[in-house]
């Protein structure tokens, strides 16, 4: 290998250190004109009324929109188009676009937006999920799973029931795990233009050009066709760009009425109501476990906070059940998950997509399990770890498992067997887990194609253009895609050209989110670059008059592998094929293999591999004010082969930080106004200052460690990492405070107020414990679909699931139901 | 982008300039600085001035000087006398102030708060006379002004009520500024400068306990500089709390100094918590039970457990305030350790995350 | 110097840009944010807040880090100001740009101008600075990519690299106690 595996300069790296990446708000065009959003001030109410008189009226003001010119929703999952791009009929929360302004320049359009009067009936105020769960009305949306529930699910995969009751010990909490937000420090932003032929361009920040380009043709009702969207370099996404936003859709349709390029540029407040970050979620673990650490079987419940509208909702209630049973043998399990609507911006996928809340519980979980048992928490973890090349309870393909080395490697580097319960009071080690997916098995909007598409062009220069609709969010994907090619055809990275994130230039890549793109667009690209290659090695293998295995290719040249002397310039072999074959272009794509899981519900989760994590953090806790700092982490990472290095190691150090930034500090809290004088619920602090995220000083000692467990399905063997390594800090951290102090703070985040609040219980002879006290009891669950697990002869189909309804709604249900089952 | 409302910009020349148009300057008129804190403040509407007056080119409020001749080079000869004492200028920048060594070595105290405030960008565009003015703040207040509006206002901008009390008949925004305690406990002065003279004031009655009119500072008044007394046999110190090692402004702050005796007994000392009210709190009571003692562990925590009393954090800031208000004993604690003596570059490394 | 700006005015100012005089006519509210990105084409420099909260934004004013989001255009009258357009001289980047590129400095990219130049100042007052002097001069910086690790290496890095070739064998010295704080 000449390119992977070597640390290198990522391809677009001089671009970002000279500022000549072009972010969207970057893009200025004669004529442009600016849009400024006009958002709710109340958090739940009928529109009476919207006069947009004076604001029209107003010099230098272009165009008025209000939710009439939006009759048509859209949404990303097909199962929750609930969003108009501008309010109708109602708003659902403090921050919720009602109309737009477009003017000349955007203190203009800004001023002219308070001009805009809008009469509203209040509703009820929903502020949590206590309020959704206990009123049902007024509903918040008139679809879902009843009253303010949008949904609710109930899997079960054996008898867990039993395997519980038989277990040696039964360990039942509840934790809860706080909102958070992505706070990318680029603001989103979208310039739209109708092109010289009449067709709409609307360049970006989105990590999902395809979806905003579905999005736009329904919500324009325009042909796809017409439409093309420029995804530009994301000043960092984490999730937050993964939705078609409102506002990409105004300036579209302004872009249109006006024909002239309008751009918008959210503020830092607007970007904390674009939201689509981590749900708050409340879960209780049931867990068997037998006197050796083995567990029988796992309840799960869990109860999540969505917010005003869908958006990835439905999924991110599957996935904070789907991935426990990827990193422990669980031979049982009941996941039931509901999501309810409040009046708060709507949440969404966060880096871990749904999954860091579930971690955490189980980690936690695992800690007091093996305090119990008097068993090391990493050795209670290596006893359990789930085998390599198996299918799990709930049918998940487990591929290679590097977890075992991960947990070995953080023991010995952290010193972990010096260090655990020996510490002095006040210092402390915690230990975690986790696995994710290298990309979702299923696309959302479900069909049979491609999930990454690669073309290729190559020049007679020598050069080569490498087109993919993958998305650059800060992740690399512009270098594993140069980098892949590079390898396979002997060149240097810098020789080719990208182009990615234009729909109509590149073949679709479904989006960076769910960490996909290497192992997806990396295997597209693998297989694009090889049937180049073809081409090329069976042209020059006529020249050079050698059978076409002995063609080989390497620094820039095409040769003879037996008489390396013999062979001819990379260039010259580009125009020896075009001569033979005509064009040299070709194409590779990605489609994921076919999930086990035929139950509904059994889309979210499957993935061609997993990522696996163990983590180490030490903390220093001040007994006396809960003061609590985080001096050194040791992580390491399955990442299958490292592309990289560079950047795999900046993919977890990022990760450890974020992951730091939950654990300790970040909280997306809300502030509901005394009911008795104000109906009024808004964001707490929507600022960067009062958001609280770490800066340079906050951060740790990072000792990352990287095993390259070498996964066949993986390009070159890589896995994910962009996500995986966020998820064992926040349980790691929980962890190490009990081992530091001795109490349990069984939520994030972990904050001095509740370490003091722990201690004081614990001195008093409480429990020394801060959390939630309990589960609801009122949450309506569906009935349990009922599946078998794959030792006890299941097929992967639930035995109760009517299997004629799902076929009668095929119609409507391929919308309705997409991207959840197949 | 968020963007400023339009707004007349005025630059004068020289002091006498300045207050000269200010006199005759309508109401809606602000002086700016560094404009680190009226910028923001008039980007979210909370502050809409029509005409702005820039202090940030008179050289005459940019000035450190000394009461020993010749003791810094290179300061302004044109200052009053300091009599023994320091001369800031207002307009004299945080960055500038924390590099000066004369403060450096003989007001320790100010230089760690000044140190504290912000970021290094902040602290070389704002100014020791704009951290000693900041406006007061509070998290129903510090937001846009459709944020507002979704809470109907509040009693400090544009409503009636003060939602952190709601049957509060005063605002009660929070004084955060860092400088202003330290400079009240070193028994500092400001002056005034308006068209009609000058004025002088102790830092202690430059402030009152109201988050709307937390100034005592009348509109046509030019903050010039401030007087801080000779510190010889003076120690001084500012222990500040906040979620971050930069950029937040203090939650709880005590800033602490005292005259010993060759013997360790306190001859004189003031004790000054920030933070926990409209207004930097003066801690007699705490100083009283110091006076004439050495600082024993036991008079110390009697000393900071009386600060304690005094501190009155409300629910308008970062952080739950029964623990704000528990921290004060911990930071009066520990400034009364280091004013003792003792070597207290840990605990401040660890609570305020000072590298350097 | 813009001694006098009306309301909704302009201001007609000559700065010094990246080495370059530059004569601009500005609107009176703007900021030297806006004017760079909006009346300069000088996109390169960032915002993430326009409230001084996140530090994307910094540029330099003579020779010091400041915010442009907070700095009046009109108080840039006769002022130096440098970019991270300006760090590049004669066709090569500047160490700190080679650096960041090659160590994974550089994520997203988007908080990436306003730490170079504010790394820059650093290394213009202290050409060798420790780990803890690193740290503090760019915590005015918010990345929430990198977990900030690659960036202090990036900026040791291009320290040791200008030392080598600006006091050639002289190497590195002069780390103080603080480093341990790190």
């Amino acid at each position: 290998m000449s390119v992977i595996g070597k640390a290198r300069r990522r391809v677009d790296g001089r671009a970002k250190v000279t500022g000549q990446t072009r972010f969207a708000d970057d893009v200025a065009l004669p004529r442009m004109a600016h849009c400024k959003l006009l958002r709710a001030s109340v958090p739940h109410a009928r529109i009476v009324r919207v006069d947009t008189s004076r604001a029209a009226s107003q010099p230098g003001v272009y165009l008025v929109l209000t939710g009439d010119s939006f009759p048509v929703p859209y949404g990303v999952l097909p199962v929750s188009h609930d969003e108009h791009a501008l309010c109708r009929d109602k708003v659902r929360f403090v921050g919720d676009p009602v109309a737009a302004v477009i003017a000349r320049d955007e203190a203009t359009a800004a001023e002219a937006v308070h001009l805009i009067d809008v009469e509203y009936e209040p509703l009820r105020t929903f502020a949590g999920p206590a309020d959704s769960l206990a009123h049902s009305e007024p509903r918040i949306h008139d679809y879902g799973d009843g009253g303010n529930v949008h949904k609710a699910v109930s899997l079960q995969f054996g008898d867990v029931d039993a395997a519980i009751a038989g277990a040696d010990h039964v360990f039942d909490d509840v934790f809860f795990f706080e909102g958070s937000t992505h706070l990318p420090i680029e603001q989103h932003a979208a310039v739209a233009v109708k092109d010289p032929d009449g067709k709409l361009v609307v360049w970006s920040s989105t990590q999902t050009p395809h979806y905003l380009h579905r999005a736009l043709a329904k919500a324009l009702q325009m042909p796809a066709a017409h439409i093309r969207v420029i995804a530009t370099p994301n000043g960092g996404g984490f999730g937050g760009k993964s939705d078609p936003f409102n506002h990409e859709i105004v300036v579209a349709s302004a872009a249109l009425t006006l024909d002239r390029p309008v751009k918008i540029c959210l503020t830092r407040e607007e970007v904390f109501y674009c939201h689509r970050g981590r749900h708050p979620v409340l879960m209780r673990f049931r867990t068997g476990v037998n006197r050796d650490g083995r567990i029988t079987g796992v309840d799960l419940q869990t109860l999540l906070d969505g917010g005003a509208y869908g958006s990835y909702g439905v999924a991110s209630t599957f996935y904070t059940g789907a991935l426990q049973t990827v990193t422990y043998e669980i031979p049982s399990y009941r996941f039931r998950g509901a999501r309810v609507f409040t009046n708060k911006p709507p949440c969404g996928p966060k880096r871990g997509h749904g999954t860091p809340q579930g971690r955490f519980g189980q980690e936690v979980q695992l800690d007091k399990i093996a305090e119990r048992l008097h068993l090391d928490p990493a050795d209670l973890r290596l006893k359990i770890l789930a085998r390599p090349d198996s299918l799990t309870a709930n049918y998940l393909r487990i591929r290679t498992i590097g977890l075992g080395e991960c947990l070995r490697r953080v023991v010995a580097s952290s010193g972990w067997s010096g260090k655990f319960r020996k510490l002095p009071h006040g210092r402390g080690v915690g230990l975690a887990c986790s696995s994710y997916l290298s990309g979702a098995g299923l696309p959302i909007n479900w069909n049979d194609l491609p999930h990454s598409g690669v073309q290729l062009k190559l020049d007679r220069s020598g050069g080569v253009t490498a087109f993919c609709g993958a998305t650059e969010i800060g992740q690399g994907s512009d270098d594993v895609l140069v980098a892949s090619i590079a390898e396979v055809l002997g060149v240097d990275p810098f020789d080719i050209r990208a182009v990615t994130g234009d729909t109509d230039l590149t073949p679709v890549d479904l989006g960076s989110y769910s960490s996909r793109v290497t192992l997806m667009m990396g295997n597209a690209a693998i297989e694009a670059a090889t049937r180049a290659r073809d081409l090329l090695a069976k042209a020059v293998a006529r020249t050079l008059e050698v059978p076409v295995e002995r063609v080989s290719f390497g620094e820039r040249r095409v040769f003879d592998a037996e008489a390396p002397e013999r062979g001819v310039t990379f260039q010259e072999a580009v125009c020896i094929a075009e001569a033979q074959f005509g064009t040299i272009g070709t194409t590779g794509s990605y489609t994921p293999p076919k999930s086990a899981a035929k139950f509904k519900g059994g889309g979210v989760g499957p993935s061609p591999t997993y990522s696996y994590t163990a983590a180490v953090v030490e903390v220093e806790v001040d007994p006396e004010t809960g003061w609590i700092a985080v001096p050194s982490v040791w992580i390491a990472h399955d990442i299958g082969r490292s592309l990289n290095p560079t950047l795999v190691r900046g993919q977890v150090e990022g990760s450890v930080y974020m992951g730091l930034g939950e654990a300790l500090m970040e909280e997306q809290a809300f502030r509901r106004l005394p009911p008795r004088l104000s109906q009024a619920l808004v964001h707490k602090f929507p600022s960067m200052l009062e958001y609280k995220s770490p800066t340079f000083l906050e951060m740790p000692d990072v000792h990352t460690d990287l095993v390259e467990s070498m996964d066949p399905a993986g390009p070159f063997g890589a896995k994910e990492v962009g996500q995986g390594p966020l998820l064992p800090i926040m349980p790691a951290v929980a962890n190490a405070v009990y081992d530091a102090v001795g109490v349990r703070i069984d939520e994030v985040p972990i904050t001095p107020e509740k370490i003091v609040k722990a201690l004081q219980a614990k001195a008093a002879g409480k429990p020394p414990r801060v959390g939630p006290p309990a589960f609801p009891d009122d949450v309506p669950w569906p009935e349990t679909l009922l599946v078998a697990p794959p030792w006890e002869g299941g097929d992967g189909r639930a035995s109760n699931e009517p299997a004629k309804k799902s076929a009668r709604k095929a119609d409507a249900g391929v919308e309705a139901t997409a991207g959840l089952r197949r | 982008m968020m963007r400023l409302p339009t707004f007349r910009y005025r630059a004068p020349r020289t002091l006498a300039e300045a207050s000269a148009w200010l006199a005759e300057s309508p109401d809606d008129t602000m002086l700016v600085a560094g404009g680190t804190d009226v910028l923001p403040n008039m980007k979210r509407r909370q502050q809409v001035p029509g005409t702005l007056i820039a202090l940030r080119s008179l050289g005459e409020l940019s000035a450190i000087a000394t009461g020993e001749a010749g003791a810094s080079s290179g300061r302004h000869a044109s200052l009053r006398s300091a009599a023994g004492g320091t001369v800031i200028g207002a307009g004299v920048t945080l960055a500038t102030l924390v590099r000066d060594e004369h403060i450096r070595t003989t007001i320790p105290g100010l230089c760690q708060a000044a140190i504290q405030v912000a970021t290094p960008h902040l602290r070389n565009m704002g100014t020791l006379g704009g951290n000693l003015c900041l406006d007061t703040r509070c998290t129903y207040y510090d937001q846009t002004y459709e944020w507002r509006k979704a809470i109907d206002f509040c009693l400090k901008k544009d409503g009636t009520i003060c939602w952190v009390a709601t049957s509060s008949p005063r605002c009660l925004a929070v004084s955060s500024t860092d400088t202003a305690p330290m400079l009240q406990a070193l028994g500092a002065r400001v002056r005034l400068v308006s068209a009609q003279g000058a004025r002088e004031l102790s830092v202690a009655d430059l402030y009152q306990n109201d988050g709307m009119h937390y100034l005592a500072r009348r509109r046509d008044e030019i903050l010039a500089d401030v007087t801080v007394p000779d510190q010889t046999g003076w120690r001084s110190t500012y222990w500040k709390l906040r979620r971050r090692g930069s950029f937040d402004f203090p939650v709880a702050a005590v800033a602490a100094a005292a005259r010993l005796d060759a013997g360790g007994l306190v001859e004189e000392v003031r004790l000054v918590a920030g933070a926990v009210a409209s207004r930097p709190l003066g801690a007699p009571k705490a100083e009283a039970l110091l006076l004439g003692q050495s600082l024993t562990d036991e008079r110390i925590a009697a000393a900071a457990h009386a600060v304690y009393d005094i501190a009155k954090p409300m629910d308008n800031t970062d952080f739950e305030l029964v623990w704000r208000k528990r921290m004060i004993t911990t930071l009066a604690t520990c400034a009364l350790r280091e004013i003792r003596g003792d070597d207290m570059r840990a605990a401040r490394q660890r609570l305020a995350r000072q590298l350097v | 110097m813009c001694g006098d700006v009306a309301a909704g005015g302009k201001a007609r100012l000559t700065c010094t840009v990246n080495g370059e005089p530059v004569e601009v006519l500005v609107d009176g509210y703007k900021t030297l944010l806006e004017m760079l990105r909006e009346d300069l084409q000088l996109t390169g420099t960032k915002h993430g807040c326009e409230l001084g909260e996140c530090g994307a934004c910094a540029v330099l004013v003579d020779g010091e880090p400041v915010l442009s989001c907070l700095t009046l255009a009109v108080e840039c009258d006769t002022r130096q100001v440098t970019t991270v357009e300006g760090l590049a001289s004669g066709g090569a980047l500047h160490p700190l740009q080679e650096t960041f590129a090659d160590l994974g400095a550089a994520q997203c990219g988007y908080c990436t101008p306003g730490i170079l130049v504010t790394a820059k100042a650093l290394l213009d007052r202290n050409s060798n600075p420790t780990r803890a002097e690193i740290k503090e001069a760019l915590a005015g910086n918010l990345c929430r990519c990198t977990g900030y690790l690659q960036i202090v290496e990036a900026v040791e890095k291009a320290s040791a690299m200008r030392g080598a070739t600006t006091t050639g064998a002289t190497g590195v010295s002069g780390a103080t106690g603080a480093e341990e704080l790190a």
